[in-house]
């Protein structure tokens, strides 16, 4: 921090000197202490990405490459852009070429913008295909969003998600698993609650929102994708250390989208059985509340339909 | 100079080149072989266009779902179609009596023609009447919500073609006042816009009738 | 059949083409007081009736930008401001500034003053028409401050206004007046601007004067040119999303809106797409940034090639690249949508279609810095702005490279790179252009220079300023700050510096924002005393500069219409004893340099 406010400073000292030398050449110094300023900001910057803490550590490979390819034609341009401004001042005896175009030279540049663009969009294209193909090794889990927490719920010992649906919905059934479905009994349930996932496992995050668009995301895992009520999104990831970490919704969902926080934690095996053991089942759930009262929500509910 | 030139072409030349200064020079300023008028009301037929084909594009996603029930087709939009079919017809007779100055004849047609653009929105009006007392609401499901959307936009824009078909007619009103080429050209203008709602007319509603 | 060399060029002595006088009945005459100012069918008076509403809603957008920064870096000093608030200064700052501000600024006051003038015209071609869209452009705006009065306030559901959020209680104005006044003023623009654009496209193609072919305009005709044709094509989508929502959020229908439960209620929806509305608002949504970003190209070329005494190179692959960015933006749309939910498959698609449309924008950088070399570059005020769109837009459109390429946008969608990225490539650069193209073009309107000395440091506070805002905050955004939140409060990623920087970047953004208030004080004070600059000060050669008034009159051009010779951009011809020509001087009337002169 204290390096980069140093930088700047002497920058600015800098482009004030050459300014008050070189009156005349203000200007063209100025646009290259910005381009060069920039750079410098970039390498000492304190604020950058978090530790990857997943597999997706090649998206910071491609990001990386992208700085490489599109800062070089940043500084190539405004740099000659100001060496254009120092060297071609304006005097009164001086005559500009008259060349209304070189059809050479904008094919040359054609195909060289041409060439940056594919050595940028291969790599992001193989990235993101990895992306969309979930591997066969992946665990299901759900998250479920609403205004404003997040809902998990994992597929218990069958290893299968129960189906869902929204018409389901109560407070004695907050996930609105069908009841008919015997996969769905054995599925765990976590309510406005922290999150652990497995070391070393793959998993891949079914999306879920019953009201407004919502989107899961972990910095340090570095995927994310919306959830939209009415389908189920996905996406994939490893963890790759263990540790704490925050989730944020990062698709504005109303008022309380900024409040919409929640934990993850990735844990060793031994951890996160004893930290699924403690968790409840639907069929626990169910247990917990008083038969009758659901004898009278499934009546009710045959009433309606 | 009038051009029978490509996009392509066009975009190809170089106006620094002495030789095409030459040819240049002599240039009328005018790209296409259209009058103003003309090229104004394709312009609006685009854009009304344009803004059909979305609904219609996202009319033929939603249907496919399950939850898509047809509505019934009154009688009366039948009736209501072939209110507009007469209507292009007139307008035809009547361009015929515009070109051959009969201005006289050319506003006892438009005459006719608004009466029967009334006649067409109040049926319109009616069907809706008759849908809602079938309990056909609007919120029911996405059939009958795209089905009064639709009569309601195209009902929409036939009134807007009334509002010019209200300029068009001050045009042959007094008998001395008419200037003889910009009123054939407004009736013409007007004609256009009618065959143009008829086709979207004809669009929708077989569109309807076939899903 | 082309020449030898350019020096042939000032050696071709063609014929002089009589003019073309116009018939006195084809223009209107304004008689009284309302129809000369007011209800003016004039385009020059529409121009400015437009830019002033435009600007005059964008200081309201920008003093909402203000109280946003200020509760993101100074939260305890605007209390009264809660998380509804905040949400909805979001929204309506993002919607006045690229609808309401920069569209209408670009195409109606810049294109309705400019165009009949650079075509040679004398106005436009259905001048009441032009009239009427104004007052409907006018009526839009009223709408949208109403807004502001109505129980539960306007709307805050972001100025992308997705659904079901933006109709569901969870979202200010959502369940009230809020939402449904933005549609219906939105709906209310999109007529206006119909109305509009027909103009613009009708005189461009089929009212210039004698001599001007299409390429023979200036670049800033083609960029506001195909920016109405862009236009022309991608607002229907916005009114048919507009018409969808209403009817979900007043009748009940579920265009958008899906079976869902509200805080512990079952809706009465069913079956609705969200990403429907996705698709439609940004098949709109993409090419209207070009319709920002292509005037602001060509008014740009203009200024490079004026102030630097030298023919915008490559004219030809200009016009080309403005063409084919304007087909190739239907194209790109969901490049905003990829962590939308749609289809993983589109990615790859939109992907590609979003990194080929780099390639003309890119031909387009290079072009204008090209020009300036072998230029005679005149630091003048519009010059250094136009300096500073290149430096801005290459690096906004470069961050715009990271976002379309799809993987990488994965962790940077929703962040603050993304906020970043389009202030810089269209709050920034269009907006620098904007600048230098009133400095430059306020000799044409006014008579008189704006103060050079103000003049300067508005310039080098709004572009370095503007800079440190946007360049340091693609940085927050890597360290995944997220957008439109209310309050970062301790989040254990971020470290503690994040909230310095927050600070840093409000601090400037109100040095800026105040700046352009001393540009507003220079824009009044230098129209009734400015230095006097006579006609046509910057010698540039196209045909605005050319009416024998300043500011023009009437009918723009006096008794008989100007006979365009040449291109526009005939600067340093080798031969001509000026550097420059205008386009309605006749080859044989061009002032021939001393024989001792190589």
């Amino acid at each position: 921090m204290i390096i980069f406010i140093a930088i700047v400073l002497v920058l600015v000292v800098f482009g004030v000197i050459v300014a008050t030398i070189y009156p005349r050449r203000a200007v063209s110094v100025a646009l290259a202490l910005v381009i060069i300023g920039s750079i410098a900001f970039h390498f000492w910057t304190p604020w950058w990405w978090t530790e990857v803490a997943s597999n997706w550590g090649n998206i910071d490979d491609t990001i990386i490459l992208t700085f490489w390819v599109t800062g070089a034609v940043f500084c190539a341009v405004c740099l000659f852009m100001s060496y254009c401004v120092w060297r071609f001042r304006y005097s009164e005896d001086r005559k500009s070429e008259y060349k209304p175009e070189n059809s050479k030279l904008e094919w040359i540049l054609t195909i060289l913008t041409t060439l940056g663009v594919c050595a940028l969009l291969a790599p992001g294209l193989i990235v993101w295909n990895k992306y969309v193909t979930v591997p066969e090794e992946a665990a299901d889990i759900e998250v479920m969003a609403q205004q404003w927490y997040w809902n998990f719920r994992l597929p218990g010992a069958d290893g299968i998600l129960g189906l869902t649906d929204l018409r389901n919905i109560t407070d004695e059934n907050p996930f609105g698993i069908n009841l008919d479905d015997p996969n769905g009994l054995d599925d765990i349930l976590i309510e406005g609650d922290d999150l652990h996932i497995l070391l070393n496992q793959s998993v891949k995050v079914n999306l879920r929102s019953i009201d407004v668009l919502h989107d899961f995301y972990i910095p340090q895992f570095r995927a994310k994708m919306d959830m939209v009520p009415g389908v189920v999104t996905y996406y994939w990831f490893t963890p790759i250390r263990t540790g704490d970490f925050e989730i944020l919704c990062m698709e504005y969902c109303g008022t309380g989208h900024y409040a919409m926080r929640g934990r993850v934690l990735v844990d060793e095996q031994e951890d996160y059985e004893e930290w699924l053991s403690e968790q409840m089942t639907f069929e626990e759930m169910m247990a917990s509340i008083d038969k009758t009262d659901l004898i009278q929500l499934a009546l009710n509910k045959k009433g309606d339909n | 100079m009038k051009k029978k030139e490509t996009i392509f072409q066009l975009l190809m030349q170089k106006p620094w080149d002495p030789a095409q200064a030459k040819i240049d020079n002599t240039h009328d300023g005018e790209t296409l072989n259209l009058s103003k008028g003309k090229l104004g009301l394709r312009y609006i037929m685009v854009v009304s266009s344009i803004f059909f084909s979305l609904f219609i594009v996202t009319y033929s996603d939603r249907l496919v779902f399950a939850d898509w029930q047809q509505m019934p087709e009154p009688l009366l939009l039948w009736f209501n179609t072939l209110i507009l079919f007469i209507s292009s017809a007139i307008f035809i007779s009547t361009q015929t009596a515009s070109k051959n100055n009969q201005f006289e004849k050319v506003k006892q047609k438009l005459l006719i023609i608004g009466y029967l653009a009334l006649a067409f929105l109040l049926g319109q009006l009616f069907v809706w009447i008759q849908l809602i007392n079938l309990g056909y609401y609007v919120s029911t499901n996405p059939a009958n919500a795209y089905f009064y959307v639709f009569t309601a936009l195209h009902g929409l824009h036939l009134i807007g073609g009334l509002v010019y078909w209200l300029m068009t007619i001050r045009k042959v009103w007094i008998p001395s006042d008419i200037v003889v080429a910009n009123t054939k050209h407004t009736v013409e203008l007007c004609a256009i816009y009618w065959h143009f709602l008829l086709a979207v007319w004809v669009v929708l509603f077989g569109l309807m009738l076939f899903s | 059949m082309t020449a030898d060399s350019y020096e042939d060029i000032a050696a071709n002595k063609g014929d002089v083409i009589p003019a073309l006088e116009v018939p006195p009945q084809d223009l209107y005459h304004a008689r009284s007081f309302w129809t000369r100012w007011i209800f003016c069918q004039d385009a020059k008076i529409i121009g400015i009736q437009y830019s002033i509403t435009a600007i005059a809603i964008g200081l309201v957008a920008l003093v909402l930008s203000w109280l946003m920064r200020l509760q993101l870096g100074f939260p305890e000093l605007v209390p009264f401001i809660g998380a509804a608030e905040y949400y909805q200064f979001v929204t309506m700052h993002g919607m006045i500034m690229v609808i309401y501000l920069l569209t209408a600024l670009f195409l109606g006051g810049f294109g309705n003053y400019l165009i009949p003038l650079m075509v040679g015209a004398r106005d436009m071609v259905f001048p009441y028409v032009n009239m009427v869209s104004y007052w409907v452009y006018l009526l839009a705006v009223l709408v949208l401050v109403t807004s502001f009065f109505v129980p539960g306030g306007p709307t805050g559901a972001g100025w992308t206004l997705y659904p079901p959020q933006a109709i569901t209680s969870g979202t200010p104005g959502g369940d009230g007046l809020g939402i449904i006044l933005m549609l219906i003023s939105l709906s209310i623009f999109v007529v206006g601007f119909t109305m509009g654009g027909l103009n613009y496209v009708i005189t461009i193609l089929q009212a210039r004067t004698r001599g001007m072919t299409l390429m023979r305009m200036p670049l800033t005709v083609w960029g506001i040119f195909t920016a109405t044709v862009l236009a022309l094509f991608a607002f229907p989508a916005l009114i048919v999303s507009c018409i969808m929502m209403t009817l979900d959020n007043l009748l009940g229908t579920s265009f958008f809106m899906p079976a869902l439960v509200e805080f512990g209620e079952q809706s009465e929806y069913s079956g609705g797409s969200p990403i429907l509305f996705q698709h439609l608002f940004w098949f709109f949504g993409h090419p209207e940034v070009y319709i920002v970003a292509l005037p602001a190209f060509g008014i740009v070329s203009d200024l490079i090639s004026v102030h630097a005494r030298k023919n915008i190179f490559g004219y030809r692959m200009m016009v080309w690249a403005i063409v084919i960015i304007g087909a190739l933006s239907f194209i790109v749309w969901a490049h905003h949508m990829y962590v939308a939910g749609m289809n993983p498959w589109f990615g790859f698609f939109f992907a590609t279609t979003t990194l080929i449309i780099a390639v003309p924008t890119a031909l387009k950088v290079y072009n204008w810095v090209i020009t300036l070399w072998k230029a005679n570059i005149r630091l003048t005020i519009p010059m250094l702005f136009a300096l500073a769109f290149i430096v801005t837009f290459v690096n906004g459109g470069i961050t715009g490279l990271f976002l379309g390429n799809v993987i990488v946008d994965v962790p940077l969608s929703d962040t603050y790179f993304v906020v970043a990225h389009f202030h810089m490539v269209m709050g920034i650069a269009p907006v620098l252009v904007v600048f230098g193209a009133i400095y430059h073009w306020f000799p044409l309107i006014t008579g008189r220079f704006l103060h050079e000395g103000m003049g300067k440091f508005h310039f080098w506070v709004s572009f370095l300023g503007s800079y440190a805002i946007y360049f340091p905050m693609h940085y927050l955004g890597f360290v995944g700050v997220p957008r439109r939140y209310y309050e970062m409060y301790d989040s254990e990623y971020m470290t503690v510096s994040t909230n310095y920087l927050n600070q840093f970047i409000t601090i400037v953004a109100l040095i800026v924002g105040f700046t352009q208030l001393l540009f507003l004080y220079n824009i009044i004070t230098s129209a009734k005393f400015g230095k006097k600059a006579g006609k046509n000060p910057w010698k540039a050669c196209s045909l605005e500069w050319r009416t024998p008034e300043v500011p023009a009159g009437h009918g723009n051009f006096g008794k008989e219409l100007p006979v365009v010779y040449r291109w526009a951009y005939d600067f340093n011809v080798p031969g001509a004893k000026e550097d420059f020509i205008p386009q309605d001087i006749a080859p044989n009337q061009v002032p021939e340099a001393e024989a001792e002169q190589t």
